[in-house]
């Protein structure tokens, strides 16, 4: 049994968390968020992994038996990656508003609330 | 809530997080092991439509229409930045002058790599369906090849050569044009993004019938949207300043402050 790879996984998306927890600037924040994400992507191909698997690019060389590592994961985790710019983008964006509007970027700062 | 507080109750989660992925981790299937049920139904899948990039056949012809969502995701966050990085209140829009020293080699290189990565991206792009690579990756590429021009220190030729008008409607026209595929598979074939086209020889360039198409506008809609996104923000960084305010005797009442102030 092997659980080096999902220990990795969960230990990248758990600093990614404690990141935004402690965080003091919003743009560490939206970075420490990606991170987060990005433990999802080896959790992702982790779990589509094979020993002796080849990339599933078929063609002369691997064929219709030849073990190939998970393909819908990996096109999942592809989806993940697109997600993930999208968010950070639009979360920059916010940053960037808030910034303007309030001069500070320190979540500790922003805490009263508007309306 | 207190720093001390909020700590307790990260340290909290993350052990409750922490043990049950480990109770998770443990029901789950041999790490590496050989079985997977999904592949082995997705290879018959990509097999029977003759597609040899397996990921490609996933996304843009057994889970079409969930790209097609992905893609809609990437739009309207691009519609998000575009119009929460406008000039707002109290803000103008400045010429950007060319100062500044560029190195000769790094002008160099751009003129070196400018082409260079053109051509990568539109090779990624046409052969999505037989290597790795397709829309997603070759968009990507494409934009980043266009803003090589910027790191040569030529915010005005990147302006020059990056028309932002068209890239809006490009971004469009890409989802237009993902949908629009997948309507010609309802109307054509069985289902929604059904795969229409004769699909040929495995591993040939024209092969894979659809796919080939979904890359081409999946390409178009991350090109222009990372362009755009990129645009708004070097615009926001570049050329957008806020204005002095000409009388500091009078305050002028703006919404945000009364909104802060309620």
């Amino acid at each position: 049994m092997n659980y080096y790879a999902y220990f990795v996984a969960v230990s990248i998306m758990l600093l990614g968390v404690a990141g935004i927890a402690t965080s003091r600037n919003l743009v560490h924040t939206v970075v420490c968020l990606s991170v987060a994400q990005s433990g999802t992507y080896v959790l992702l191909v982790a779990v589509g992994f094979q020993y002796g698997g080849v990339a599933p690019i078929f063609g002369a060389q691997v064929g219709k038996t030849t073990p190939v590592v998970d393909p819908v994961v990996q096109a999942l985790t592809l989806t993940d990656i697109v997600v993930s710019a999208a968010v950070t983008s639009m979360l920059l964006a916010l940053v960037i508003q808030i910034a303007k509007r309030h001069q500070a970027i320190d979540p500790d700062r922003l805490g009263r609330l508007e309306g | 809530m207190t720093r001390r507080i909020r700590l307790i109750v990260l340290g909290l989660g993350i052990v409750a997080f922490a043990v049950s992925m480990a109770l998770a981790f443990t029901g789950m299937p041999q790490f590496g092991g050989d079985l997977h049920a999904y592949r082995d139904a997705a290879v018959a899948a990509t097999y029977a439509h003759d597609t040899a990039n397996a990921v490609s056949s996933i996304n843009f012809d057994q889970r079409g229409f969930d790209t097609f969502g992905e893609e809609t995701i990437l739009f309207c966050a691009v519609i998000g930045v575009a119009a929460l990085l406008r000039p707002v209140y109290r803000e103008r829009r400045r010429e950007v002058s060319e100062a500044g020293h560029v190195l000769e080699s790094t002008n160099l290189l751009v003129y070196f790599l400018f082409p260079l990565t053109v051509v990568l991206a539109v090779n990624v792009l046409a052969h999505g369906a037989v290597t790795p690579g397709g829309g997603f990756q070759g968009g990507v590429i494409l934009s980043t090849g266009i803003h090589l021009l910027y790191v040569g220190g030529r915010y005005s030729l990147l302006r020059k050569l990056r028309p932002l008008a068209w890239f809006h409607q490009g971004e469009a026209l890409g989802v237009v044009l993902f949908g629009a595929l997948g309507i010609t598979g309802a109307a054509l074939g069985s289902a929604l993004f059904a795969n229409v086209i004769p699909q040929g020889q495995l591993g040939d360039f024209i092969s894979s019938g659809t796919v080939p198409l979904f890359n081409i506008a999946v390409g178009m809609t991350v090109c222009s949207s990372v362009i755009v996104l990129l645009a708004s923000f070097l615009d926001q960084a570049l050329a957008i300043r806020a204005e002095r305010v000409s009388d500091p005797g009078r305050t002028p009442r703006s919404g945000y402050e009364e909104g802060s102030a309620s």
